[in-house]
């Protein structure tokens, strides 16, 4: 029984929060005289009511697995990264530009130096972020968040100026791929390897952080700075290197983004991935292996969006609605799980 | 009328300072007793002064006489009857007031502001004009001066208590407690302060009962001294006639502790010392705040010897403390283990055999969240066996810790025996013992300990001292900082006092005067 107790309970406060969240949901849109109980109905099916569903969700769930690391990763050695937009940004930035010098290369090594570039170009980002927090003891959240707004900054920027591809009228984008360049989908469905990719990063990382060195020592730094300090271990080539695989990891999934689903870099890829996969990385507690899982969950909320506008009219923005409540119901219902006093 | 508006009126401060009287109280949490049977006798109109040591219950006492902690046996009297003090309301009804050691003031907000607030029962409307009146002529029936329309933020540290005191003051305290008032001032400050307190006590308006370790300010200005030492009355009488020494004697040490200490020294002061394994030289350190707090302390410590640190806590101990266990960046001079420029690494530690027992073992020497037999694998776990596999990124291996961990809670005797129980939730003993366990179970070359029995039973800490002195045995050098006299005169082959963050006392300790560690370490040497 005890047993029991202690394996469901820390999906309790997850399944509260989902439950708060879709009451506070259907609450808002009875209000607004919108049908509440079809709505609900309506997020289920558009997430996972069809194949067609299933894809949609899927190929939305991918980047967000990418994103969700670039939260939870630096969250396992204490510092709370809210960035990973602009990780992402400067991600397919970077994976967006390499294509061009690479014509008539065959497909691999063009794909590998993409997700180079994007991986470095992210975890620099992030890692930018990790650095000022440990030498100029600079709050990482909000930091992280500021370079966020310079990251797609600079994206508009360059993506708008010099990197514009003068074909591209009314949608500002780079020089599309090259055809042989697309990251196709996986046999027998629609969904691009990107899911592959997110799936696996997420169970590496999932390793990483339970049974290795490096994990271990990244969580001890995580959990009480100072015991790392007089354990000798290297607190900030942990938390950076922490932030850099965090921050790669989000730039990856610009990259992917970039090969897979837009064929360029343009405005339309930044699409609140980055801000999501913070959601999806509380929802997991910045556990890589729950972060799937999340991933599915949320990029099901996500995907249901254009049946809730087709069949009750709703705005494209609902889904936002969903997603906002369902975070703050989450941390809201953390505490149910916390036990005893707080320490100081 | 309400006594509150009553206060207000310069006429009444002329009433007479309270004379009490503490009669044996005694005050236990759980099986601790922190009083046993104090008496205390504080005249009316005078400057009384507590000292002790830190934990010596001149704390706990005052809070009782305020009424935060009702004693469980004793009791206090007032101006000659006896009073039942159970909570600050009945404190506040006898005009006993208390100033505490950290401000309690609203710094985004005017002095006139933060007297207002002090006395709770404001109106809906506050009238400025009248209100600020009245506190002006307040401020001229006593001898502080401050700007009613300054922003505390912008008062220095001894203004600040200057409006702590006013506050009081403005309540229309009769007796006024001073936990050790002026920690955080400047000795210019402190004089300022003192004086003035002191002027009220002069004139009979104020008693004054202030808790203190500077024998400076208690021979300036204290008329009568209550002495405590762990929970006991260790002594009492009028400050001219207790020399400073005799304070200081009764204040940290009974001859039971020096007879103990040379015990030790008598018994193995045979051994051959080492070559020297610790060695700090101009060692500078900031705290917190950013002032200096370890200001050019030398110091070394050989292996097969433990060297004692004594001293009143804030003296630079626990920065001194941090910077060797690589917690705290000096801000100048050097630090060699074993002739290397120390730099507090994970290579370091491990070529040295560094290793450390700091206080709050939760806090500074453990991963809370984390299991026991992780939180033991601290040191070691990116080493074999506990390490190890294909490419260089080294897989834990966790059952191996796990094994180990069994194996030293069973020798160290950690309660609960679960390896796999959260380190958080074991109690304060069983912490230490496990941190004991992972930091002595390695080849112990120099070992750094702080407060190491600090809120442990008796058993607990016979057991960690034994476990001390055989690792000194053995062959280890010995830092151990402790605000416990009796423990480093037990332990330690010979002792320093750290006083304002450098050493300015040493002996050996068959040879230590504890009267004179007592002074220096009171910051009154010579």
């Amino acid at each position: 029984m005890n047993a029991v107790r202690s394996l469901a309970a820390p999906f309790l406060p997850f399944s509260a929060a989902v439950l708060a969240a879709a009451l506070l949901f259907a609450l808002f849109l009875a209000a607004q005289g919108f049908p509440a109980l079809e709505a609900l109905e309506l997020v289920v099916e558009g997430a996972y009511g069809s194949s067609f569903a299933w894809q949609n969700t899927l190929s939305r769930a991918a980047p967000l697995m990418l994103t969700a690391l670039c939260v939870a990763l630096p969250a396992r050695a204490g510092l709370v990264i809210i960035g990973g937009e602009g990780a992402l940004a400067v991600g397919a930035l970077a994976a967006a530009v390499v294509p061009a010098a690479c014509a008539g290369w065959p497909a691999l090594p063009v794909h590998l130096l993409m997700a180079a570039a994007g991986f470095i170009a992210g975890g620099a980002w992030i890692a930018l972020s990790a650095w000022l927090r440990h030498a100029r003891g600079i709050n990482e959240t909000i930091s992280s968040l500021l370079l966020a707004y310079i990251g797609i900054a600079l994206f508009n920027f360059l993506v708008e100026g010099v990197l514009r591809d003068p074909a591209s009228l009314n949608k500002p984008s780079t020089t599309p791929l090259a055809e042989s360049f697309l990251i196709g989908a996986m046999p027998g469905m629609e969904v691009h390897w990107g899911l592959f990719w997110g799936v696996l990063i997420c169970l590496v990382m999932g390793f990483v952080v339970r049974q290795t060195v490096f994990g271990f020592a990244v969580g001890v730094v995580g959990g009480n700075p100072r015991a790392a300090m007089m354990a000798g271990l290297p607190v900030g080539g942990l938390i950076l290197a922490a932030c850099f695989l965090g921050g790669g990891a989000a730039g990856l999934a610009g990259m992917l983004e970039v090969a897979a689903v837009h064929g360029s870099a343009n405005a339309a890829l930044l699409a609140g991935y980055g801000y999501a996969g913070i959601l999806v990385s509380f929802a997991a507690r910045h556990n890589p292996l729950g972060i799937i899982a999340c991933a599915i969950l949320v990029g099901g909320i996500g995907a249901s969006g254009s049946l809730l506008q087709r069949r009750i009219d709703l705005p494209d923005a609902a889904t936002l609605v969903l997603q906002g409540g369902l975070f703050v119901a989450l941390l809201a219902f953390e505490t149910l799980n916390r036990k005893g006093v707080r320490r100081v | 009328m309400d006594p509150l508006t009553h206060s207000l009126t310069a006429a009444d401060l002329q009433h007479r300072g309270a004379a009490v009287e503490a009669f044996r109280v005694t005050k236990r949490f759980g099986a601790f007793t922190a009083l046993d049977a104090v008496s205390m006798k504080v005249e009316a109109g005078s400057f009384h002064c507590l000292l002790g040591e830190n934990g010596a219950g001149k704390s706990t006492l005052v809070k009782c006489l305020v009424g935060y902690h009702p004693p469980e046996e004793g009791g206090f009297m007032v101006d000659g009857r006896e009073h039942d003090i159970r909570s600050p309301r009945d404190a506040q009804r006898l005009r006993i007031g208390m100033v505490y050691q950290h401000f309690t003031l609203a710094p985004g907000m005017t002095v006139a502001e933060n007297l207002l607030l002090a006395r709770g029962d404001l109106p809906l409307r506050i009238d400025w004009r009248h209100e600020k009146a009245a506190l002006a002529a307040f401020l001229d029936s006593t001898p502080f001066r401050l700007d009613l329309n300054a922003l505390v933020a912008d008062l220095a540290a001894g203004e600040k208590q200057k409006l702590e005191i006013l506050k009081q003051l403005y309540l229309g305290q009769r007796l006024l407690i001073l936990d050790e008032p002026t920690s955080v001032l400047t000795p210019g400050e402190a004089d300022e302060v003192l004086g003035l307190l002191h002027g009220m006590t002069r004139d009979g308006r104020l008693t004054v009962l202030m808790i203190s370790h500077k024998f400076r300010e208690v021979s300036a200005y204290g008329d009568g001294v209550t002495i405590l030492r762990r929970g006991k009355l260790a002594g009492s009488g009028r400050v001219g006639e207790l020399s400073t020494a005799e304070m200081a004697e009764m204040m940290v040490g009974s001859s039971v502790a020096v007879s103990s200490g040379r015990r030790r020294c008598a018994a193995d002061q045979t051994q051959a010392i080492g070559e020297i394994r610790l060695d700090v030289e101009g060692l500078h350190a900031d705290n917190d705040r950013g002032t200096p707090s370890v200001r050019g302390l030398d110091l070394s410590v050989r292996a097969g010897e433990i060297v004692g640190v004594a001293g009143v806590a804030g003296n630079g101990q626990k920065e001194l403390v941090e910077v060797l266990l690589g917690q705290r960046q000096a801000s100048a001079g050097q630090v060699r283990v074993a002739g290397e420029d120390y730099q507090a690494s994970r290579a370091q530690m491990r070529r040295h055999g560094v290793f450390s027992l700091p206080e709050e073992p939760l806090r500074n020497a453990c991963v809370p969240a984390m299991s026991v037999a992780e939180n033991m694998g601290l040191r070691d776990f990116d080493i074999a066996p506990y390490a190890g596999g294909w490419l260089s990124l080294g897989f834990l291996r966790r059952r191996a810790l796990s094994r180990r961990a069994k194996a030293l809670i069973e020798a160290f005797g950690v309660r609960p025996d679960d390896p796999a129980t959260a380190i958080e939730n074991l109690s304060g003993g069983n912490v230490q013992r496990a941190v004991l366990a992972r930091e002595l179970s390695g080849p112990v070359k120099l070992l750094v300990v702080a407060n190491p029995v600090f809120g442990l039973d008796f058993a607990a800490t016979e057991a960690i001292h034994r476990r001390l002195d055989q690792a000194r045995n053995e062959g280890a050098a010995i830092l151990l900082v402790s605000e416990d006299l009796d423990e480093l005169l037990e332990l330690s082959d010979r002792i320093v006092v750290m006083s304002e963050g450098v050493i300015a006392y040493e002996a050996l300790a068959g040879q230590a005067d504890v009267a004179a560690i007592g002074r220096y370490m009171a910051g009154h040497g010579h």
